[in-house]
């Protein structure tokens, strides 16, 4: 593949930079992304790769917009209430950069469908908003061995990390399995600060770049908090665990399991 | 006893993960606990035993997106 000329304007930035150069940019673009949610994290998260030039971004939500997703989930807007989160980020991500292709998977991540849908991906990326979601995703990237980079947002606090499976930590190297429902508030529930995911998918955003670019280090065996309100972050080491229930030594989880819905919904 | 919780020198009078929760008012559902580098199974909390210059690190659960 070679740069158009357009693609070298447009991508000029990026290919100033002796980390990216043309030949990072052609990564960028032959890149396959898969973000699941298209809300508070998704949006921005997609809307960088997009604008970065990361050629394949699928989405998968299976929500519609929502007056009360935009105070914070920008790739959509008052005239698309109603409309299918990942048919109007799509819109919005290929009105931005028509080199990136976005695929909206209108459906709802279950273990049956799950290998399926992230086998063609290089990188998934998980901005849901809900437990049982995200230990499914956990879950099917350990047993791909799938590069995940994983964000969660709540009240004025955000994580960010990045699992490399077997390579480093996983999600319940951690948090072994999820909290029991209803004790731990949903940002419907407990409000969060509209730009906090801004920050948070940024960050998201510029791990899947480092990992596409093969640059710099990313949050391997590390969770990073961020404090909105105290502008703190923090950086905990969270080494593989050997008592892990996936990816330890004598792993008990062997197949795909869904917990129970009831926390609260995607997006 | 003087332990480094989430980065923070602290003075506690816990004994165990599950006493220092207790005192600090953290629900232990909410959380895991890592001790010196390693996590701490929630089944261990009771009888998992605190010492001088320990460094714990107890993370939220946060799942929203």
């Amino acid at each position: 593949m070679e740069l158009s000329e357009e693609q070298i304007h447009r991508y000029s930035r990026h290919i100033i930079l002796r980390e990216v150069g043309g030949k990072g940019q052609k990564k960028l673009l032959s890149a396959k992304v898969l973000i699941v949610g298209a809300g508070g994290l998704g949006c921005p998260v997609g809307y960088y790769l997009a604008a970065a030039g990361v050629g394949t971004l699928g989405i998968v939500d299976d929500d519609v917009v929502e007056l009360s997703n935009l105070q914070r989930q920008i790739a959509h807007n008052t005239q698309r209430l109603g409309m299918s989160k990942a048919e109007s980020a799509k819109q919005t991500f290929e009105a931005l950069n028509p080199d990136v292709q976005v695929l909206p998977i209108k459906t709802r991540l279950s273990k049956d469908n799950v290998l399926e849908l992230f086998r063609d991906y290089d990188i998934i990326v998980d901005g849901s908003d809900n437990f049982p979601t995200r230990y499914l995703v956990n879950d099917a990237c350990v047993f791909l061995r799938k590069p995940l980079v994983s964000g969660a947002i709540l009240r004025f606090e955000g994580q960010v990390s990045t699992i490399l499976p077997y390579d480093g930590h996983c999600y319940r190297c951690l948090f072994e399995s999820p909290p029991p429902p209803g004790l731990v508030p949903s940002c419907q529930e407990a409000g969060v600060l509209g730009v906090l995911p801004g920050v948070v998918g940024g960050l998201q955003a510029t791990e899947v770049l480092k990992l596409i670019l093969g640059q710099g280090q990313v949050l391997r065996n590390t969770l990073l908090i961020y404090n909105a309100l105290n502008v703190s972050f923090r950086k905990v080491r969270v080494p593989r665990n050997p008592q892990c229930p996936i990816c330890g030594e004598a792993p008990s989880i062997t197949e795909l399991m869904d917990y129970e819905q009831g926390y609260c919904q995607m997006g | 006893m003087r332990l480094r919780i989430n980065g923070q020198l602290m003075e506690a009078s816990a004994l165990t993960v599950a006493e220092l929760l207790r005192e600090l008012g953290i629900e232990p559902r909410a959380v895991a606990v890592e001790v010196n580098l390693s996590i701490v199974p929630k089944k261990d909390y009771q009888v998992f035993r605190l010492k001088e210059g320990d460094t714990v690190e107890i993370v939220s659960f946060v799942g929203g997106g």
